[in-house]
C-alpha cells in the first residue's frame, strides 16, 4: 500500500497536492481504491463548479456500491480529468498518477494529515 | 375455504415443538395484545376454486366485449399472433423473480437484451432500458433526465395524450419542477407558440408522434426549435408507426419513449402496459431502470447480467434519480416475442394496413356521410371527423357490437388497425348511414 | 457443459418470416416522410421462433421450479386459477375508455379489491393505480405532501427513513420532493426511539417504515413510534413489503399508519414475471382520501362510477393501473377469505421460525429471537474463519438447484443472507433445504475453494460484472 510522502491526506481517503498557494490537484488514495474494488464509473463535477471542503463533489462507482468523493478544499473547479470518463479503472491502477479534479482560487481546507498520520489511520480501520 | 398452505396439523405441531412455542399465536408475542385482530377480520369466507371461478366469471360477464373496436386514444387493439400468447404464457418466465442471480436467469436476461436491441432499432437509439411502467410514466421520468442546475422548466405539447400530460404534471409537482403546456393550432403543436415559450431555463420539450388526435407532427422542425433554445427534445412514439415513420433519432430527439402496449399486449382495461425508454449512447447514465449488459463468464462463455446498477435505488438510495425497482418485465418479453414474430416485413405490413385502412374509413365517412376531417394534417391510424350527434352515432354502432371512436372536442376520434377488413369498414359506414 | 445460446438475431435467414397478415384490401397509403434507417428485427420461421423461446425458458428459475426464499420478496406459490381469471376475454378484451355502463365488471373488480384490502389493512380509501411497490411509495408520499400543502404547512420538507430501509424508500422520498433524514437502527434492529425523537420537528413531513422491519422483527414500540411522529405533526407511511407476516393478524391502520402501499406481486400471490408487472396498491385513512390520484371507483345508486377525488394530487400513470394484476389479486383474496388470509400470515411466520431454529446450528443468526416471516443470517464470522462469503454460499446453492436467499440486504447486517420461506412451502421441502444449507456451511470449512468458484453446474458460471459495466454492450449490433 502506497502513501507518498509529498502529499497531504484527509480522513475521507482523498489526497491533495498543492501546485501553488491557491491551486491543488485532488485524487483518491491507494487505500481507497483498494476498498472500492474495480471502479466502473466516476461522476465528475463541471469546470467552473464551486467546491467546498468536507462536502461531496462527485462520486465513484464500483459494481455494487457508490462512494462519495469528499472535497479537501474550498475553491473552484479549474479542470477535470476527462480520461476517467472512458477509463475509470485508471484510479485503480494508478491512484496517485491520476488526479480527479484541479481546484483553483482555494480559500479553505479540510483537516489535512501527512502520510504517516494517514497510514496510521488506515490501520485503525 | 381456499388455502395454499401445505403443512398438515401434525407437522405444524412438530414444527412448533422445534421452535419452542406452544402455539402459532405465541409467535406474535411482540405484538401488543390489543392490536391483534383475533376473529374481528371482517372479510367474506374463503372459497373453493370452483366457487371462485364462478364468482369471478360472473363479474367478467358484466363487461361488454365489443367484437369490433374503432377506439384508440392510448389503448390499441391489434392482431396478436398465436405464438405470442403461447410463448408469453410460459410459466417458467411468469413465476421467475428479477434476474439478480444471473447464472440461473440467462433466459430472462437474454430476452431483455433482445428487447433492448429491438427498442433501439425501432427508435434509432443506442441504449434502451428494460422497461418502465407505461408510456406516461416513461414520459414523466424524462424530465429528471433533462433537468440540470440552470435548466429547470419542462414543456409538453397540448397534443400529447391527456394522461401523459397529467402524469408529467404530477411528477413535476412532486419534484417542484415547473411544467408548461404548449398550445395546439389546427390539431398540431403551434410552432410559433413553442418558439415563444421556450426560455433560457427550458430543460425539455415532450412531443407525441403521432399525437393524441392521430396527426403527424413536424417532428424534425420542432426538434430544431427545441435545440435552438438549448433544451432537450423528447419524443413519445407509437412503436408500430416507427416501422414506417422517421425515427426519433432521425428527428433529432435526445430521448425516445412510448407506450409499447400495441406490441402484443391485450387492451385489458388499461393494464398492464409497457413503457419504453431509449437514448443515444452519451445519455446512458441518465436512464432510469434496469439495463441488461453482455459479458462473459469464468470460462469465457457469453452471458448477460443486470448492469450499470450504480444508477439505481438499491445502490444510490436517496441519490438515485429514480426509485424504479420492478418494471414491466413480462410485458417487455411479450413485446420482444411480438417483434420477433412480425419481423421487419410484418411490422411494416401492420403499419401499412393501419394507415391505409384508417384513410379508407376517413374517405368513406366523408363520401357517404359528409363528415369531414377536423384537422388538415397527415395522419397515421387515428383521425378526428366531425359528427352532428356523437351519442347517436355511437349508440347505433354499439347495437351492432361495435365500439365507435372516442367523442372528443370537434367530433369523434376514430382508430383503425389491421384487424378491420374493408368489408367491416363498409359495414360501419352503412350502419351510420342508416341513422344519419 | 451447456452450449451457448444464440440470440434471436443470430438465427434464421433474411427471407424467413411468419405468414401473419393478409394483403391490403384498400388503397395503400404511405407517409410523406418515411423512416430512412433500416429496421433490423429478427427473421426466423415460426418453428425456430418457438425453439428459441423454449430454449430461453429452460434457462430460467421460477417458483414453479423450486424453493425461492428471497427475503423481502415473498415469492409464494402463484395460483393457476389467478392466471385463468386474468385471461378471461371479459377482462382482456375491454377497452379502458369504453362507456362506464359497459365496464361495470371491471369497476367491480377494482372496487371489491379496494374494500377487501381496506379491511385487511385498516384503511378507508384505496387506489390500484400505481404499477409497482416503488410507484406506490411515491404515490403514498404524494398523499402526505398534498395533505401538508393543503393545510398551508409548507415547511414540512423532510421524510424520516430508518437506515435498514429498502433503497426505494429514500429514492421515492426524493422523487416526491422531500429530503431524507436517515436514522440509525438500534442494536436490536428496531427503530432507535431516541434517534427518532431527535429527528422529528416542525420540518417533519412523515416517517416511512415497514413493520415487521427489514430484519424480520416486529417492532413492539410501533405505537410509540407512530405517536412520536404524529405529535410532531408528521404522518406515518407503511411500506407494505412485509405485510405477509401480519395480514389478517394485525393491521397497519391499527399500528398508527396513515397511508400504506402493498405489493400485490408479493403478498397477494401475483407472479413476478421476471421483474414485473406488479401492482402497488395504495391505501389511506379517511382524511387522505380526497388526495388520491383518481379517477377512483365509487358505488352510487347500485352502479359503479369513476370519480376524481376533489383534491387529487394527480395521476401517476395512464388509465387505472395494472388491471389484470388486480384481477389476480382479487381472485386470491376471495379464495383465501376470512380464514385463509390470517392463516397464510401465521404459517409464513411459523415456517420462517422453523427454518431459523434448524439453521441456527450451522449459521449465525443476526438476531437471536422469534422472527416474523423472514430472518437474517450473518455470515461475517464464517467469512473471517473460512474466507467464504455470503455470495459464495449463495452460488453454492445454485449448484444444488435452489434459489439463494436475498444477499447483502439489509445493509445493516454484514454478509447478510435473508431467508423468507413463505407459507406455501411444505415441511418436506424446508427440511431438504435446511440440509443443503447445513452441508454448504460444512463445505465452507472443508473445501472453501469449491464455493469460491461456484456455481459449477449452471448454464453459465460466474459472470464478469466489471466487464459488463465497463464495456457497456447493451444491445446487439447488426452488420
Amino acid at each position: 500500500m502506497d502513501f507518498p510522502k509529498e502529499l497531504k491526506y484527509t480522513k475521507d481517503d482523498e489526497w491533495v497536492k498543492m501546485i501553488d498557494d491557491t491551486t491543488a490537484l485532488v485524487g483518491i488514495t491507494d487505500y481507497a481504491q483498494d476498498q472500492l474494488n474495480d471502479i466502473v464509473f466516476v461522476t465528475l463535477p463541471a469546470v467552473g463548479d464551486e467546491v467546498t471542503a468536507d462536502t461531496p463533489f462527485g462520486d465513484v462507482e464500483s459494481v455494487k456500491a457508490v462512494s462519495d468523493l469528499v472535497c479537501p478544499v474550498t475553491g473552484v473547479v479549474a479542470e477535470v480529468n476527462e480520461e476517467l470518463d472512458d477509463s475509470p479503472e485508471l484510479l485503480n491502477s494508478d491512484p496517485y498518477g491520476n488526479w480527479i479534479i484541479k481546484v483553483e482560487n482555494i480559500t479553505g481546507f479540510a483537516d489535512l494529515m501527512d502520510a504517516d498520520a494517514y497510514e496510521a489511520k488506515t490501520k485503525e480501520g | 375455504m381456499g388455502t395454499y398452505v401445505p403443512t398438515t396439523a401434525k407437522e405444524r405441531e412438530e414444527m412448533l415443538r422445534v421452535i419452542g412455542v406452544d402455539s402459532i399465536d405465541g409467535l406474535y408475542r411482540s405484538v401488543p395484545a390489543d392490536m391483534l385482530l383475533g376473529d374481528n377480520l371482517n372479510l367474506p369466507d374463503g372459497m373453493s376454486e370452483l366457487e371462485v371461478r364462478e364468482a369471478i366469471a360472473d363479474i367478467a360477464e358484466k363487461n361488454k366485449i365489443y367484437k369490433t373496436c374503432l377506439r384508440g386514444a392510448g389503448s390499441y387493439r391489434h392482431f396478436i399472433p398465436a405464438v405470442v400468447k403461447s410463448v408469453a404464457s410460459r410459466e417458467e418466465l411468469l413465476t421467475a423473480y428479477t434476474p439478480y442471480q444471473a447464472e440461473i436467469s440467462q433466459g430472462i436476461l437474454q430476452s431483455i437484451f433482445e428487447f433492448q436491441t429491438m427498442i433501439c432499432e425501432l427508435t434509432g437509439m443506442d441504449v434502451s432500458n428494460a422497461s418502465h411502467y407505461d408510456g406516461a410514466t416513461a414520459a414523466a421520468e424524462t424530465v429528471t433526465m433533462c433537468r440540470d442546475r440552470k435548466r429547470r422548466k419542462a414543456y409538453v405539447a397540448a397534443t400529447a395524450h391527456p394522461h401523459v400530460i397529467e402524469t408529467m404534471q404530477t411528477y413535476c409537482w412532486a419534484s417542484n419542477t415547473e411544467i408548461a403546456v404548449v398550445p395546439a393550432k389546427d390539431g398540431r403543436v403551434d410552432k410559433e407558440a413553442l418558439k415563444a415559450a421556450l426560455g433560457d431555463d427550458a430543460a425539455c420539450f415532450y412531443l407525441q408522434q403521432p399525437n393524441f388526435c392521430g396527426q403527424m407532427e413536424d417532428a424534425a422542425e420542432i426538434g430544431e426549435i427545441v435545440h435552438a433554445a438549448g433544451a432537450k427534445f423528447v419524443m413519445g412514439v407509437n412503436p408500430i408507426a416507427c416501422a414506417i415513420m422517421k425515427t426519433p433519432r432521425e428527428c433529432g430527439a435526445d430521448i425516445a419513449v412510448g407506450e409499447g402496449q400495441p406490441l402484443g399486449m391485450d387492451i385489458a382495461f388499461g393494464g398492464p402496459y409497457l413503457g419504453f425508454m431509449a437514448v443515444p449512447k452519451k445519455m446512458t447514465r441518465s436512464l432510469p431502470g434496469r439495463i441488461v449488459g453482455q459479458t462473459v463468464d469464468t470460462e469465457g462463455k457469453r452471458g448477460f447480467v443486470l448492469t450499470l446498477s450504480g444508477r439505481e435505488q438499491h445502490i444510490r438510495r436517496e441519490k438515485a434519480s429514480s426509485n424504479i425497482c420492478s418494471n414491466q418485465a413480462l410485458c417487455a418479453f411479450t413485446a420482444g416475442v411480438y417483434l420477433s414474430a412480425m419481423g421487419e416485413t410484418g411490422l411494416k405490413q401492420a403499419a401499412t394496413l393501419c394507415i391505409s385502412k384508417a384513410h379508407y374509413l376517413a374517405a368513406q365517412l366523408e363520401k357517404e356521410l359528409g363528415w369531414k376531417l377536423v384537422y388538415g394534417g397527415e395522419f397515421f391510424h387515428e383521425f378526428v371527423t366531425e359528427c352532428p350527434d356523437a351519442d347517436k352515432a355511437l349508440k347505433a354502432l354499439d347495437a351492432h357490437g361495435i365500439l365507435g371512436g372516442l367523442p372528443v372536442e370537434g367530433g369523434i376520434l376514430w382508430c383503425v388497425t389491421e384487424l378491420l377488413t374493408k368489408k367491416k369498414l363498409d359495414e360501419v359506414v352503412a350502419i351510420l348511414k342508416e341513422v344519419f | 457443459m451447456a452450449e451457448e445460446l444464440k440470440l434471436i438475431f443470430e438465427r434464421g435467414t433474411e427471407e424467413q418470416h411468419l405468414t401473419l397478415l393478409p394483403e391490403c384490401d384498400v388503397p395503400v397509403v404511405e407517409l410523406s416522410e418515411k423512416r430512412e434507417s433500416r429496421l433490423h428485427l429478427p427473421h426466423v420461421c415460426e418453428n425456430d421462433l418457438i425453439r428459441h423461446y423454449t430454449a430461453l425458458s429452460k434457462r430460467v428459475h421460477g417458483v414453479n421450479d423450486g424453493f425461492y426464499p428471497l427475503g423481502s420478496c415473498t415469492m409464494k406459490y402463484n395460483p393457476k386459477i389467478n392466471e385463468a381469471m386474468a385471461a378471461l376475454p371479459g377482462f382482456t378484451q375491454i377497452h379502458p375508455l369504453q362507456p362506464v355502463e359497459t365496464v361495470q365488471g371491471c369497476l367491480e373488480v377494482i372496487h371489491t379489491l379496494n374494500s377487501l384490502l381496506c379491511e385487511v389493512t385498516g384503511m378507508q380509501g384505496m387506489t390500484m393505480q400505481p404499477a409497482a411497490g416503488a410507484h406506490g411509495e411515491f404515490s403514498g408520499l404524494m398523499l402526505i405532501k398534498a395533505y401538508h400543502q393543503d393545510r398551508g404547512d409548507t415547511g414540512r420538507t423532510k421524510i424520516i427513513v430508518p437506515d435498514s430501509a429498502h433503497g426505494t424508500n429514500p429514492a421515492s422520498a426524493v422523487m416526491a420532493g422531500f429530503s431524507v433524514i436517515n436514522i440509525p437502527s438500534g442494536s436490536d434492529g428496531c427503530v432507535d426511539l431516541d434517534a427518532l425523537r431527535a429527528a422529528v420537528g416542525p420540518d417533519t413531513a412523515g416517517l416511512m417504515l415497514t413493520n415487521p422491519n427489514t430484519v424480520g422483527i416486529f417492532d413492539k414500540n410501533i405505537l410509540e413510534i407512530t405517536g412520536i411522529v404524529h405529535e410532531a405533526g408528521g404522518l406515518c407511511y407503511y411500506d407494505g413489503a412485509n405485510l405477509n407476516a401480519v395480514m389478517g393478524v394485525v393491521r397497519p391502520g391499527d399500528m398508527g399508519f396513515d397511508c400504506i402501499h402493498m405489493n400485490l406481486h408479493k403478498t397477494f400471490s401475483t407472479p413476478h414475471g421476471g421483474g414485473g408487472p406488479g401492482a402497488g396498491a395504495v391505501g389511506c385513512k379517511e382524511f387522505l382520501k380526497k388526495y388520491l390520484p383518481g379517477p377512483e371507483v365509487e358505488l352510487k345508486d347500485g352502479k359503479y362510477v369513476l370519480v376524481k377525488p376533489e383534491k387529487s394530487f394527480g395521476r401517476v400513470k395512464s388509465f387505472y393501473g395494472n388491471f389484470l394484476v388486480v384481477v389476480r389479486a382479487l381472485t386470491y383474496v376471495m379464495t383465501l377469505g376470512k380464514q385463509g388470509i390470517p392463516e397464510a400470515a401465521k404459517n409464513a411466520v411459523m415456517n420462517a421460525n422453523y427454518m431459523r431454529v434448524k439453521l441456527a446450528k450451522a449459521y449465525d443468526m443476526a438476531y437471536d429471537e422469534i422472527c416474523m416471516h423472514e430472518f437474517v443470517m450473518c455470515l461475517q464470522k464464517l467469512h473471517e474463519e473460512t474466507g467464504v462469503s455470503a455470495l459464495d454460499i449463495a452460488k453454492g446453492m445454485l449448484d444444488n438447484g435452489i434459489h439463494p436467499p436475498t444477499m447483502y440486504f439489509p445493509t445493516i447486517v454484514h454478509e447478510a443472507l435473508m431467508v423468507e420461506p413463505c407459507e406455501t412451502e411444505s415441511k418436506e421441502t424446508m427440511d431438504e433445504v435446511c440440509e443443503i444449507y447445513c452441508k454448504l456451511a460444512e463445505l465452507a470449512r472443508t473445501d472453501p475453494e469449491a464455493l469460491h468458484t461456484a456455481p459449477h453446474a449452471t448454464p453459465v458460471r460466474r459472470l464478469d460484472e466489471v466487464k459488463a459495466a465497463r464495456d457497456q454492450v447493451v444491445r446487439y449490433e447488426f452488420h
